[in-house]
């Protein structure tokens, strides 16, 4: 697979154009409906991945992390494609997709995502369908929230998988064996997330693997390096220099579904209640 | 897989059902296996003597579906031919991973067990069969065993009850495990509960005595014989006991649901109100319970002051209505569960395949395998009591009977 976000050497120059390329209009509304007065470019992704990389090598000991900041998310899907062209994932399925809850003055909630959000969200907000010859209802408002596997601790999908083809990495990764994998489908269904799927090209399970083969390689995820707001931190959170253990320290962070005890280790910033 | 019409917000994922027929057909067959299995117990084990005319049949019936209960999971999986890494790599703290071994066992102790209740029978057979070509036929199935003399016959029995009574067990295994396989997914409100195992074993006996009493009627029918009154009632007194118990605590699950009012009952009460309200308060409740609870309930009151002819139509009526309900609560159970979203938010408009790999039709002819095992284990070996029941066409004349090795032992000494 070649995808020029597949490199070290991401430029601020490729990313700027992959974010006009794709980002266009969404990103343009996005600023207003996320209430971001001053949208922050990424650092130079070059250099984060250096950082990681650095870290990778340092070796041992290393745990993930993953912080989604729901703040910052503006909605423009540039995650959503790169990982569909970074980990080929198959349409009509999601490792990673953006929800968008659009709030009502009457206090309903509507939540879509039409493709996993792949193509942005073109409007701010589906206007509500009302009878004839009354006003359409605008939103009050609302926000994005990326969403992708949990990589949870005490994950059920690991716990459930019947020949141990879901399995854990040391680094905290949830991974699959698609060569051991059975195709049950048990795991698709322990998953509170909807996280996994059936991947219909190989007939075994699918999902996030926090694009495993590059942070093994000392490279950011694909979403992480293409999201232009920095909604997606990723680092290593048992090295207290790292950015993510630095947000980690300084924000208060939630997870989703926290009642199950799957203890996830992707953890939000400005997570509503509304977020299920 | 399809991409189904979604209402509200599903999950990207979710707008496929990855679990269907086959797997709605899985947990119906191992159900009536275990009910059967139960009938065939009540004689053998617990000396209920009414169910005698039905106990072997009972005991075929449940052997025969669970040949093929793993059918319809080989053809569910995406790699069928990495099936069996579920037991040489089993993970442990999958409960999936019992499956092969529970399985397993459960076969080899029917298998046994049907082989030490029919020994003797293949003995004879093997003696008096008209045919020659059946002769190795019968001397294979006898595993070359050919001893049947009374101490052969009482090691037999003894053995036989022995694994009857830990087949209960393990019929109970088996098909607690079906309903742990969903209870215990805590990442489904319709699913997650501990009751989940209960409820399936139970409605697995109604299916199972629901079985054997329709065939039994049935085929009584077509055959012109007599429809033994004693069993015929045995057998709708053990489905209307086990039905309301299992009805019971199917409703009490629900009431329990709707009672808590967790934040899942929102869009459960959606569920079972609309997508399920057919297969559930139609056909599961209503039909599938109501009506056996009143017709059958009704046979077990009056025992003698119905007629006959009266009792088998109910038996029969019932005995459908039986299986159908347990068929209904399977699908709503493994199709209600995916037809409501993770997000709590949205549904699927699930309509089921009538081709294809997973479709009904293939459902269907998986469905009818079994009753071809009982059609030709039918015309080896009798099915409806011991050897003296065997039409007397497929052997030998009397006068070419061979004395028993035995006899001839005493008489020449």
């Amino acid at each position: 697979m070649t995808s020029p976000l597949n490199s070290d050497d991401v430029t601020r120059r490729d990313f700027l154009e992959t974010v006009a390329k794709t980002g266009g209009q969404s990103f343009l509304f996005g600023s207003l409906f996320v209430n971001t007065s001053l949208l922050r470019l990424p650092q130079d992704a070059a250099q984060a991945n250096a950082k990681a990389k650095a870290e990778t090598e340092a070796g041992k000991g290393i745990i993930y992390g993953f912080v989604v900041d729901t703040t910052k998310c503006i909605g423009c899907g540039s995650c959503v494609r790169a990982c569909r062209v970074e980990n080929a994932v198959p349409d009509g399925y999601n490792r990673t997709w953006v929800e968008q809850y659009t709030f009502y003055p009457d206090g309903e909630v509507v939540v879509n995502s039409p493709v996993g959000g792949e193509n942005g969200f073109a409007e701010p907000g589906p206007t509500r369908n009302m009878p004839a010859g009354l006003e359409a209802v605008q939103p009050v408002r609302g926000f994005f929230v990326p969403k992708l596997c949990n990589h949870c601790i005490d994950t059920p999908c690991i716990q459930v998988c019947p020949v141990g083809a879901s399995f854990k990495t040391d680094e905290g990764v949830v991974l699959v064996d698609h060569e051991s994998c059975v195709g049950c489908a048990y795991c698709v269904q322990a998953c509170p997330f909807g996280s996994r799927y059936l991947n219909p090209d190989t007939m075994t399970a699918d999902k996030c693997t926090w694009c495993h083969h590059r942070i093994t390689k000392g490279m950011l995820p694909a979403c992480v390096v293409s999201c232009p707001a920095e909604a997606r931190i990723f680092g290593n959170v048992s090295d207290p220099t790292s950015t993510i253990s630095q947000i980690l320290s300084t924000n208060r962070v939630q997870v989703l579904k926290s009642y199950l005890g799957t203890r996830p280790r992707t953890r939000y910033i400005g997570l509503d209640s509304e977020v299920i | 897989m399809h991409h189904y019409i979604t209402e509200g917000y599903v999950l990207p994922n979710q707008a496929h059902i990855y679990w269907t027929t086959m797997i709605v057909l899985y947990p119906y067959i191992t159900g009536i296996v275990a009910g059967a299995f139960i009938i065939s117990s009540l004689h053998h084990v617990f000396d209920k003597d009414e169910l005698k005319p039905v106990s072997r049949f009972a005991m075929v019936m449940a052997f025969a579906f669970l040949l093929f209960a793993t059918l319809p999971l080989l053809n569910h999986l995406g790699h069928p031919e990495r099936a069996l890494n579920i037991m040489f790599t089993p993970n442990v703290t999958s409960a999936m991973a019992g499956f092969g071994f529970i399985y397993s066992t459960y076969l080899f102790i029917l298998a046994v067990e049907i082989w030490l209740v029919y020994r003797t029978d293949i003995v004879h057979l093997y003696n008096e069969t008209k045919y020659p070509a059946l002769k190795p036929v019968y001397w294979l199935l006898a595993l070359g065993v050919l001893d049947i003399s009374e101490e052969a016959k009482a090691v037999d029995h003894k053995v036989m009850v022995f694994l009857a009574s830990i087949g209960i067990p393990a019929a109970c295994g088996l098909h607690g495990y079906v309903g742990f396989i969903f209870g215990a997914i805590k990442a489904n409100p319709w699913w997650a509960s501990p009751l989940m195992p209960v409820i399936f074993l139970l409605s697995a006996i109604v299916s199972g005595v629901a079985m054997v009493l329709v065939c039994y009627i049935i085929i009584q029918w077509i055959n012109g014989r007599e429809i033994d009154g004693p069993c015929t009632n045995a057998l709708i007194e053990t489905a209307w006991y086990f039905l309301i118990i299992d009805v019971t605590l199917e409703l009490l699950e629900l009431i329990n649901h709707a009672y808590m009012a967790n934040e899942d009952w929102v869009i459960l009460k959606e569920l079972v109100t609309t997508k399920l309200f057919f297969s559930m308060f139609i056909v599961q409740i209503l039909l599938g319970s109501v009506i056996p609870f009143l017709a059958m309930g009704a046979v077990v009151v009056f025992k003698q002051r119905i007629a006959p002819g009266v009792r088998n139509v109910i038996g029969v009526v019932c005995g459908v209505l039986l299986l159908a309900q347990v068929a209904a609560m399977r699908w709503n159970v493994v199709m209600g569960g995916q037809m409501f979203s993770k997000s709590l938010r949205g549904f699927l408009n699930f309509q089921i395949d009538i081709g294809g790999r997973e479709g009904l039709l293939a459902g269907i002819f998986i469905l009818c395998l079994p009753f071809v095992v009982i059609f030709v284990f039918s015309r080896l070996l009798p099915l409806w009591g011991d050897v003296s029941t065997f039409p007397a066409a497929w052997m030998k004349e009397k006068e070419q009977v061979r004395r028993p090795l035995k006899g001839w032992s005493k008489f020449s000494s």
